[in-house]
């Protein structure tokens, strides 16, 4: 009858707060991520590339909004990187569902939503690396044009929007096999990228890619994230595209993890 | 099948008759927690039958084997007492509520038997990280003197061999100290010594009184390890009782002979046999005792190249798991 009372008790216990969440969770999700050179390497070192290489030295005279053309080129491309950091965070997802980890974590407390909070918070930190990355290279060749609170208010918000894709990662991560993810994933990035007007301004695009760019997941983030920059006339549809298309990627993540288990 | 007892006790040679009100007493009754109660539970995937009807009561403090062989439907059973997977019919509690809930308040943890660690963290950052998954744990140094991977701390997970990642898997199961712990296949492909270490570090924290369950297709693991063992062959239990029980059902011996034109029912006539098999010019008997079917046959027929060999539970194992025999063992136990 031992065992029965200390049942009792045992019956008694409480379920984690918040779902299993944890900061000490985090940081070594972070610790994990900061360990893979090659990860690191697309996240950061190759943003700061694609800027080196794309500006030139017509667009440091042609003004936008509050600075230049070179600032808007840096928006861009810092918003390219942040949007590979976090995409790659989700995708290591699925890196994890093939190691059996997510398994593993379904015979533990933690909800699917704190688990999707972890992984996107890890990306963020990771995306930090990348904005930082980019934004002090585009101080350091003394090009950039913009007043300081809009290099703040846009690195937050390149920061924030990149947050879209760290969901998408974790979507595209569950739904391929971990094989082949990383290369589709990059090349989905840089289709979404030109399609939203990352490497060419969308303002410069012919009627019908225009109305197509619209569409596309990136667009509605690029046009928000320059607007401290550009100013002018505000359009909800930026919102929009960016609430539909990151519902869209949470919901198919979250149904896919809860999927996870199911053996064939 | 006499043979399949889905009652909760360990008893799987007297008749189910014998006891309706105790079985009824730990299904249902009064305020005894039951650990695991499967009811009439099913799992198919597509046209595949993993689970056909499975009835079973686990009571705290039992140490439980699922024998049987792979395919057997022991890790759907498993998955379906952790709510790894929604069983496609029948109910499922664990400590009276369902799987998940179960899982959340850390009554129940598991080693599983595929992959599930992260390569690029080490061993004790492994265990910190699961640790913090849980409203209440153990330490994180404790569990790991106790799975025994204290020395390895700091060690990449990648870099450990099978036997050390399944202790780390072990260590992790341990956090919660949770009354329910299973382990699904939990030595396959470790060596000897592994296998050897793996359960002295169990052993050592069964005698704390926790309910244990594992699925093995290892007969000496069930043998050494479980107090009762369930067979399960073809998403069925085939048998249940205790690993003494199951070795008086492998007793006996095998008489093989050369026998031409043997008849069946001359030879049943002989004192003390169990079965008769007729293969051609081989016959094959089973009995209680051999010898004196021996001396009658050499004696009184014309066989030769007589062969006895003793029934091991090898043989109780086969002839469980597999479809057609079980109906002579039934018989067998009927007839005494």
């Amino acid at each position: 009858m031992t065992t029965q009372s200390n049942l009792a008790v045992a019956l008694r216990r409480p379920v984690p707060p918040m779902g299993g969440f944890s900061l000490t969770v985090l940081r070594l999700e972070v610790r994990r991520l900061l360990r893979n050179r090659l990860t690191m390497f697309f996240a950061i070192v190759v943003p700061v590339i694609f800027f080196l290489s794309f500006r030139s030295s017509a667009y440091v005279h042609q003004r936008i909004g509050r600075g230049n053309e070179t600032a808007f080129e840096l928006i861009s491309i810092a918003l390219f990187g942040a949007v590979f950091a976090t995409a790659t965070g989700g995708v290591m997802v699925s890196i994890e569902r093939a190691l059996g980890w997510s398994r593993q974590l379904r015979v533990t407390p933690i909800t699917p939503a704190a688990y999707i909070a972890i992984k996107m918070l890890t990306s963020l930190v990771i995306a930090a690396g990348a904005v930082g990355a980019v934004y002090l290279v585009g101080l350091a060749i003394n090009q950039v044009l913009m007043p300081t609170a809009v290099w703040i208010i846009t690195g937050i918000c390149v920061l924030i929007g990149s947050l879209l894709f760290s969901a998408f990662g974790l979507f595209i991560g569950y739904l391929l096999p971990s094989e082949n993810v990383t290369g589709i994933l990059s090349l989905v990035i840089m289709f979404c990228s030109a399609a939203g007007g990352l490497f060419i301004p969308a303002g410069s695009f012919p009627h019908t890619y225009m109305v197509v760019a619209e569409f596309t997941p990136l667009y509605g983030l690029n046009e928000l994230v320059h607007y401290p920059l550009v100013g002018g006339a505000f359009a909800w549809l930026w919102v929009l595209n960016c609430v539909i298309w990151f519902g869209l990627f949470v919901l198919g993540a979250a149904w896919k993890f809860r999927r996870d288990t199911d053996r064939v | 099948m006499a043979l399949r007892i889905a009652a909760p006790k360990y008893v799987m040679v007297t008749m189910p008759s014998s006891s309706p009100a105790i079985v009824q007493a730990f299904e249902d009754g009064g305020n005894e927690v039951i650990a695991v109660q499967l009811r009439d539970v099913y799992k198919s995937f597509g046209s595949v039958q993993a689970v056909s009807g499975v009835d079973l009561t686990i009571r705290p403090g039992e140490i439980l084997a699922f024998l049987g062989p792979n395919g057997a439907g022991k890790t759907s059973t498993i998955d379906i007492i952790l709510g790894l997977s929604q069983p496609s019919a029948g109910d499922v509690k664990v400590y009276g509520m369902k799987p998940r809930h179960a899982i959340a308040k850390g009554l129940v943890s598991a080693v599983l038997q595929t992959g599930g660690l992260l390569k690029d963290l080490t061993v004790g950052e492994t265990v910190t990280y699961t640790s913090q998954l849980f409203a209440v744990s153990r330490p994180v140094t404790e569990v790991m003197e106790r799975a025994d991977i204290a020395g390895i701390s700091d060690r990449m997970v990648g870099k450990c061999s099978g036997g050390e990642q399944q202790r780390l898997r072990f260590a992790m199961a341990l956090l919660p100290d949770p009354e329910l712990l299973l382990f699904d296949e939990p030595t396959q492909g470790m060596d000897v010594e592994g296998r050897r270490d793996f359960w002295q570090a169990i052993r050592g924290d069964a005698e704390r009184g926790r309910t244990i369950v594992f699925a093995t297709h290892y007969l000496e693991e069930a043998d050494a390890f479980a107090d009762r063992i369930v067979f399960i062959s073809k998403g069925r239990i085939v048998a249940d009782g205790t690993a003494a029980e199951v070795k008086a059902l492998a007793s006996g011996r095998t008489i093989r002979a050369t026998l031409p034109s043997a008849d069946a029912l001359s030879l049943h006539a002989i004192p003390g046999v169990d079965q008769v098999e007729i293969r051609g010019e081989t016959v094959v008997i089973h009995s209680g005792d051999t010898d004196a079917v021996a001396r009658r046959l050499l004696n009184d027929t014309s066989a030769r190249d007589l062969e006895i060999t003793s029934r091991g539970l090898e043989d109780a194992f086969i002839a469980l798991t597999n479809d057609s025999i079980p109906e002579f063992a039934a018989d067998r136990r009927a007839s005494q």
